[in-house]
């Protein structure tokens, strides 16, 4: 009878697990299989044993063959409540039932830094013939479980990925590969430091060159907090796990233009689920991710241990491979190449020893890997204009430039600069040694021909172009803001008593900023590509990419159409080659008429480009974002992976000795803010913006506490260490000259 | 946004009945018991055509929000060279006077438009007599204050009530930039009645610190206090 119990209270387990995946509605014939267990348990001692083994027996059919329909027709959302549900496993019981033993690091359950985000230093063992092999790993993920009370439900804070990167350097350090298991909803948005944003920036540029094999397997991948652990070699989701740019929820109330605190419909949160193609199936076809490991039915649980088995055999075999890679032995390639045939089946760990240490040789080869692995991703996911001619041709420009460019300045230039350091190193020798000789005799000159009165000082210093190259605002181009016969008032007027603001005046001659406190009015585009710059130097290349709607997202199409004729544009990003005060940069300009500057696969391509310009003609990089609201979402994940792709290109082009220069304007948020644009040494705001990692609205949501209204302003990020300074518009092109003069790249031409 | 109006303080006329000894309570409950409001005049900033968003009787909200950055109903529009100027208020409360004869019109600046009748509370009330009948001493620096070291030990003894301070005295510490400097009471002689600083937290200049009371004074204002909080609901 016990049995019978047992079973029975599992069938129920079961039916309450189906019930939630459904959300509750009724579905299938739910109701009467909850009737009939409620019938079963409370006449279960009316029935002889046989009976009850019967009954339960049947019971247990027509719960099978709902739970196989279920899964037949899983749709997005149901995978998005698999996913939160608590009986999913979580990372603590990977830890346990994959790896051989752990041990967890800096701080243990609910005494961590934050317990959200679990580090622990683990070993894995694999059968090779008759013996086990133990190898050493770094495990990295969020946890939402084994004490949900204070994981914070896998929202990472700012610290808490900071952790994870202290601990991916300690694997560096050892040479041992990283294993990321990505747990997260999204990452906690708060600004305290070190700041939401700029630590996924820090993680994504350290993880672009981590001199490890590094794994990650999603679960739920929440935009910016999955990335923050996400950069890996081999990028493996779970059947039945979800990977999207924002959660549904979110996407909805988007969508929806729902306000705060208003219910939000079911069937548009379902929809947005659908559209945005979350599911591991979609990532795949999508080439966000590489491979899918198989759940059993409706999604693994804490017990599945046969589950368990086969994601330890699917990491393993994950690692190898990556490591394999990097290998130059013609026996692993080919054993590599028998895996590959394998693909899709369930496949037991290899049983043959692969060490997975790297020496140098292999390092650079995994580097050169996963910076292709990046750059060719969402390439499928914009359009190009041109034939196959022009096609040619650009390339054949692109090589007779590198041709030049390498002729130019590596050739040429590093004997120039060998020559001159030799010649500074003999004079600098030259001069101490003359000065030693002579400053017995200068001293005694100086003492008796000093006037009295006269002290030296220190020499005028040359001036540095400041006071020349005035710009009258307003000669070189009217802002069509100007054209307007009115008046404004300035924000600041109750505080600072300014007074109404003529509109010519403002947005011609004041360069729209406030004459006594400084406020700086929002100007287009247009008035910094002609003040900033010197006249007739912008030469904008790329400008056939244009932003597609690579997911058939309904209605973008007609979104993306309005925004192409209305800016004469076909992205959200320009990029150019331009001078300034005669020094010769690359520019990318996020701006807000298209799309509110948002980032998808097509600006990503065109930032990537223009860093790979950058780096070839060896010039400074300036990111100036006019606004940026984030990622696009009607792109999906194809849109998420641009953090990665592009903080790879950053990376890659400050490594080569470039210079990189980011100036936010008006609201910087989301994505970029916390991957291509945050992971630059030298970030420097107009003043009057706002940057930050999630708007207000966001935060209220996420952390349930409201900010106040000048979180994000420009003041704030400066004394949170995330920029370096504020700009006033009127000095933009004084200093960022100052800027390209002073801070510089190693590698950059006019040094 | 310039200036919304020029709000009076919550300001009365010292009511005679207070400096005399002689003092009756129902006079001064009745007073606040006919009327226990306040009226704050709405004048105009500057010169414009006013748009009126609310009505006579209407009910407005003040200034709200942990920042105080909700702002208020809004009042009216002011419209001057084609910028039309939203102006709020400040206090809760009713509008019980309007000039709805200007509304769409042209008005000078400082023209009293509107009236709103914001209705007091207990504490506003006891504070309102309190200002009035105590002799403020203010920060003479922005600074942080601590009572000086005898004051202290006496108020720790005596209680603050029990506690009386003359002209000379050694009242307070005043720290600032990692410097102490004594501050020493001038004014009238009496005892401290209430204390506006918290030790260690900045004071701006001109804030009030202390209010002191005369001695022969104490007895009335308590029972004034008392009478307030006991038939103020």
């Amino acid at each position: 009878m016990d049995d019978l119990r047992k079973r029975l209270l599992k069938t129920e387990e079961r039916t309450n697990y189906l019930s939630q995946i459904k959300d509750g509605v009724e579905w299938g014939n739910l109701s009467g299989l909850r009737e009939k267990f409620v019938t079963l348990r409370d006449r279960f001692y009316e029935y002889t044993e046989e009976q009850l083994s019967e009954e339960i027996g049947a019971f247990e059919e027509s719960l099978s063959f709902l739970e196989g329909r279920c899964e037949e027709t899983l749709t997005s959302m149901d995978r998005v409540r698999i996913v939160r549900n608590p009986h999913r496993f979580s990372l603590k019981d990977i830890l346990e039932n994959v790896y051989e033993d752990y041990t967890e690091l800096g701080g243990a359950e609910e005494v961590s830094i934050d317990p959200s985000m679990v580090a622990a230093r683990a070993s894995i063992v694999r059968r090779v013939k008759n013996k086990s092999v133990m190898q050493q790993v770094m495990v990295i993920g969020h946890e939402k479980g084994h004490g949900e009370e204070y994981r914070n439900g896998g929202c990472s804070k700012p610290w808490g990925n900071e952790k994870a990167l202290r601990y991916m350097k300690v694997a560096e350090t050892e040479g041992i590969p990283i294993h990321f298991y990505i747990f997260t909803p999204g990452s906690f948005p708060v600004e305290d430091y070190p700041g939401a944003g700029q630590q996924i920036a820090r993680n994504l540029y350290a993880m672009a060159k981590l001199r490890v094999p590094m794994i990650s397997v999603t679960s739920e991948g929440g935009s910016g907090g999955a990335e923050a652990v996400g950069m890996a070699d081999a990028r493996l989701m779970f059947s039945h796990g979800y990977y999207s740019v924002i959660s549904p929820e979110g996407a909805a109330a988007i969508e929806g233009k729902i306000r705060e605190g208003e219910k939000m419909p079911k069937e548009l949160v379902e929809a947005c689920a659908e559209r945005l193609h979350i599911t591991a199936e979609e990532n795949l076809k999508l080439g966000t991710i590489d491979r899918i490991v198989y759940e059993p039915a409706l999604g693994a649980k804490r017990d599945d241990f046969g589950f368990f088995r086969q994601l330890k055999s699917e990491i393993i075999r994950a690692t190898d491979e990556v490591v394999l890679k990097t290998k130059s032995l013609r026996a692993f390639r080919a054993y590599e190449l028998t895996m590959k045939k394998r693909e899709g089946q369930v496949v037991e760990e290899p049983h043959i020893e692969i060490s997975w240490e790297l020496n140098e040789d292999e390092v650079k080869r995994l580097l050169c890997y996963r910076s292709r692995k990046y750059r060719a991703m969402s390439c499928q996911a914009y359009s190009e204009e041109g034939s196959t001619c022009s096609a040619f041709c650009r390339k054949a420009r692109r090589s007779m430039a590198k041709l030049y460019y390498s002729f130019r300045y590596d050739l040429l230039k590093s004997q120039q600069k060998q020559v001159k350091k030799v010649f500074q190193d003999v004079s600098g020798e030259g001069s101490v040694l003359l000065k030693q000789v002579s400053s017995p005799i200068t001293a005694a000159y100086d003492f008796i021909s000093r006037k009295p009165g006269v002290r030296p000082g220190k020499p005028p210093v040359p001036g540095s172009g400041g006071g020349e190259d005035p710009i009258e605002f307003g000669d070189i181009y009217t802002s069509p803001l100007a054209n307007e016969d009115r008046t404004v008032t300035c924000p600041n007027a109750e505080k600072q008593g300014c007074k109404d603001l003529w509109v010519p005046d403002l947005y011609g001659e004041f360069g729209g900023v406030c004459e006594n406190c400084g406020h700086h009015f929002p100007l287009e585009y247009q008035w910094y590509l002609k003040h900033l710059f010197d006249p007739d130097s912008i030469r904008e290349f790329n400008g056939g990419v244009c932003a597609g709607n690579p997911l058939t997202y309904p209605g973008f199409e007609k979104k993306l159409q309005s925004a192409i004729a209305k800016t004469g544009r076909k992205s959200g990003i320009i990029t150019f080659d331009a001078r300034v005060m005669g020094v010769d940069l690359v520019v990318a300009m996020l701006y807000s008429d298209f799309r509110n500057g948002t980032v998808g696969a097509a600006e990503g391509e065109k930032f990537v480009r223009a860093c790979e310009s950058a780096k070839l003609k060896r010039r400074p990089l300036l990111s100036y974002v006019h606004t940026t609201g984030g990622i696009r979402i009607h792109e999906g994940t194809l849109g998420v992976v641009q953090m990665p792709k592009c903080t790879m290109a950053v990376r890659e082009y400050i490594d080569s000795g470039g210079l990189y220069i980011v100036v936010y304007d008006n609201n910087s948020y989301a994505g970029p803010v916390a991957s291509f644009l945050g992971c630059s040494p030298y970030q420097f705001a107009i003043r009057s913006s706002r940057v930050g990692f999630a708007g207000p609205r966001v935060i209220r949501d996420t952390t349930g506490e409201d900010i106040p209204p000048d979180y994000h302003n420009a003041r704030n990020a400066l004394q949170r260490g995330h920029i370096q300074g504020i700009w006033d518009r009127r000095e933009f092109r004084r200093n960022l000259h100052k800027s390209l003069l002073t801070m510089g790249g190693g590698n950059l031409y006019y040094r | 946004m310039n200036e919304t109006f020029d709000l009076a303080p919550l300001t009365f006329n010292l009511p005679s009945y207070i400096m005399t000894d002689e003092i009756d309570f129902d006079a001064i409950i009745g007073k606040y018991r006919s009327d226990p409001f306040d009226y704050l005049d709405v004048r105009t900033a500057h010169t414009g055509q006013v748009r009126f968003r609310v009505k006579e009787d209407a009910e407005v909200e003040g200034v709200s929000g942990e920042w105080h950055h909700v702002r208020g109903t809004l009042l009216y529009e002011l419209l001057r060279e084609g910028n039309q100027k939203k102006i709020f208020s400040s206090t809760n409360g009713v509008v019980s006077f309007i000039r709805s004869d200007l509304e769409g019109k042209f008005v000078e600046a400082g023209e009293k438009i509107l009236t709103i009748r914001h209705p007091l509370k207990k504490r506003e009330i006891i504070e309102n007599i309190l200002r009035q009948v105590l002799e403020p001493f203010n920060a003479p620096e922005r600074a942080k204050y601590f009572f000086s070291l005898d004051l202290q030990a006496k108020i720790d003894k005596h209680g603050q009530r029990g506690v009386s301070i003359k002209p000379g005295d050694e009242i307070l510490t005043m720290s600032l930039m990692k410097r102490d400097t004594p501050v020493y009471y001038a004014g009238e002689p009496g005892i401290i009645h209430s204390v506006y600083f918290q030790p260690g937290i900045s004071i701006p200049q001109g804030e009030p610190l202390l209010g002191i009371c005369s001695q022969e004074k104490l007895p009335m204002i308590q029972r004034i206090i008392t009478r307030v909080k006991a038939e103020w609901e």
